[in-house]
């Protein structure tokens, strides 16, 4: 039992000390502008304490941010699931599909969330005030797909030919062979994506929110880098590392719910 | 006409260079109501021919035919318990058996599906076991899921493709007697593949020995004139299990076994030439190191399977 808290609980506080004391000799000597934790506190400590005040557009608690753009990254997220588990089922079921669309698709995985921003943004140009929201989700979309495409693909590869003997020899139809079958044997490698992607998905919204300027997380931490208030963006670094942290834990949670199937 | 025939059916897999015939030239036939073994080698192409029957496999050449019917895929027609089970481990025992129960009667009423899948569960005796999954089951309870599983698709024939073989001995003797049983009540055709002639002999009316692969062929038939139900214990000093038994073994091993198989490989021997520890050495050179050199050798190796 003392050994077990020593571990989990007292090491890793060491660590955080050591990591913030670092940080202090760093802003004490070698950079002087960035701030000490104890400034970052006391500048920060408004944001902290009343997370949910709304003092103006870009002035509002910090989870009153990280709330809004966690709404727009569970909008951005679900399109990507919606849109990437089908896809990733075709690429496993047909070979044709793959030879076909498998080299459009590792040509745009690469591609950087800041590059689809802007062509989002022109996409949903008409759209006039909603554009931003729009080019946003479209950007988080495309970019949190992948993971969820290619592991559902690699999933239904993978059900064993046993499982598919069993249908076969019970005559299944297309469609129950889809649900009985196939859907359950590959849900722990889609569970995987799921979770890649999500993590994708909260890093895109930093990047649009900081492009767009929408009030978020991002976009306050670089209105606060414009307006010289460096603490805040410290604040916002280790937000948006907590939340994507709790977010990681909590799908490896609902993950681990569904491997025992 | 017999029940399920086959006729000069052959199989091989592989493209055309390296092409391995795995069955050459198989006839069986098989009457209604018979318990047909199947006993040969490990790798002589065992499952293959209950895939064939199955319908998963189509074959080269020949003609496989259940009442008079061409075999052409697979279907509940013929309910086949795999050798490693082949439950779906995302459902319950009930869920696994009542898949196979809508899909043989789906329009029977669902009060009918559910009583049905409750009797084979029961006719395996796993009725406590109705709601656990397949991964909370010992192999000998999975076995029998999948046996009530294939008799929940009321076959016309029941393939068991080595069901008893990944168990330990004291579980197979057990679900050996269970099947026996099954069998007898269901009064179904089946054919039994396998790789242990007491079992064999055990379950059957009618054992042929399938010889040693590649190109693997069936040997003469031979009847088990035992009368049911048999005695695991009693019939270990039947003269004519021991006849019988012998004949199997000396055909397998016989002519049966006669195939042979040679492999020729390469062989890379390692070797350490030793040092010379009488030469010279300069003081800033350090340690030698040992100078290794290898042998390559062909080696061919013949062998009976």
């Amino acid at each position: 039992m003392k050994k077990l808290q020593l571990d989990w609980l007292i090491l890793p506080m060491v660590g955080f000390a050591l990591a913030i004391l670092a940080w202090h000799i760093l802003s004490k000597t070698v950079s002087k502008d960035l701030p000490s934790p104890g400034k970052t506190w006391s500048d920060s400590r408004e944001y902290v304490l009343k997370p949910f005040a709304k003092r103006g557009e870009m002035d509002q608690g910090i989870l009153r941010f990280t709330w809004y753009s966690l709404v727009l990254v569970a909008k951005g997220y679900a399109i990507a699931l919606l849109m990437g588990t089908p896809v990733g089922f075709m690429l496993g079921l047909s070979k044709p599909f793959t030879k076909t669309f498998d080299p459009i698709i590792q040509i745009l995985r690469p591609v950087s969330p800041l590059a689809w921003l802007p062509l989002g943004l022109v996409l949903f140009l008409g759209a006039g005030k909603q554009a931003s929201e729009l080019g946003a989700l479209f950007t988080i979309a495309i970019c949190a797909m992948w993971p969820t495409v290619l592991n559902t693909a690699v999933g239904v590869r993978s059900v064993p030919q046993d499982y598919l003997n069993v249908a076969k020899v019970l005559k299944l139809s297309r469609w129950k062979t889809l649900w009985k079958v196939l859907v359950p044997a590959t849900l722990p490698y889609m569970f995987t994506g799921f979770r890649l992607s999500l993590g994708i998905a909260w890093l895109v919204i930093v990047a649009a929110e900081m492009l767009t300027g929408r009030p978020g997380v991002g976009g306050f931490l670089w209105q606060e880098y414009n307006a010289l208030n460096y603490s805040r963006i410290i604040l916002c670094i280790l937000t948006i590392g907590i939340v994507g942290f709790l977010l990681d834990r909590l799908m490896s949670v609902v993950e681990r719910r569904f491997k025992t199937a | 006409m017999a029940f399920l025939e086959l006729k000069h059916v052959s199989k091989s897999y592989g493209s055309s260079a390296t092409r391995t015939a795995v069955l050459q030239d198989i006839n069986l036939a098989v009457e209604k109501g018979e318990f047909v073994a199947i006993v040969g080698y490990s790798g002589a192409g065992k499952t293959t021919l209950i895939n064939l029957i199955a319908g998963l496999f189509a074959p080269d050449e020949g003609s496989l035919t259940l009442n008079d019917v061409e075999i052409t895929g697979p279907g509940p027609d013929r309910g086949i318990v795999f050798q490693n089970y082949s439950l779906l481990p995302w459902l319950t025992v009930y869920e696994n058996i009542l898949l196979a129960v809508e899909q043989v009667f789906p329009n029977a009423a669902t009060a009918k599906k559910r009583e049905q899948a409750e009797k084979f569960i029961a006719m395996v005796n796993l009725t406590p076991a109705r709601e656990k999954r397949p991964g909370e089951l010992s192999g000998g309870m999975r076995q029998r899921v999948s046996v009530a599983r294939a008799l929940a698709m009321d076959p016309q024939v029941l393939l068991l493709d080595e069901p008893l073989s990944a168990l330990d001995a004291l579980t197979r003797a057990t679900l050996q007697e269970e099947i026996s049983r099954l069998c007898q009540e269901s009064g179904k055709t089946i054919v039994l593949i396998t790789n242990d002639p007491d079992e064999a002999i055990l379950l059957a009316d009618r054992i042929i020995p399938l010889s040693a692969g590649p190109g693997a062929s069936l040997g003469p038939e031979i009847h088990v004139t035992i009368a049911r139900p048999r005695d695991r214990k009693a019939i270990n000093h039947d003269p004519r299990f021991k006849e019988i038994r012998r004949r199997i073994v000396d055909w397998l091993l016989g002519e049966g076994g006669r195939k042979r198989v040679t492999v020729s490989r390469k062989l890379t021997l390692p070797d350490v030439e030793p040092e010379d520890l009488s030469a010279p050495r300069p003081m800033w050179a350090g340690r030698p190191r040992a100078r290794r050199h290898r042998e390559e050798k062909r080696e061919t190796v013949a062998m009976n399977l």
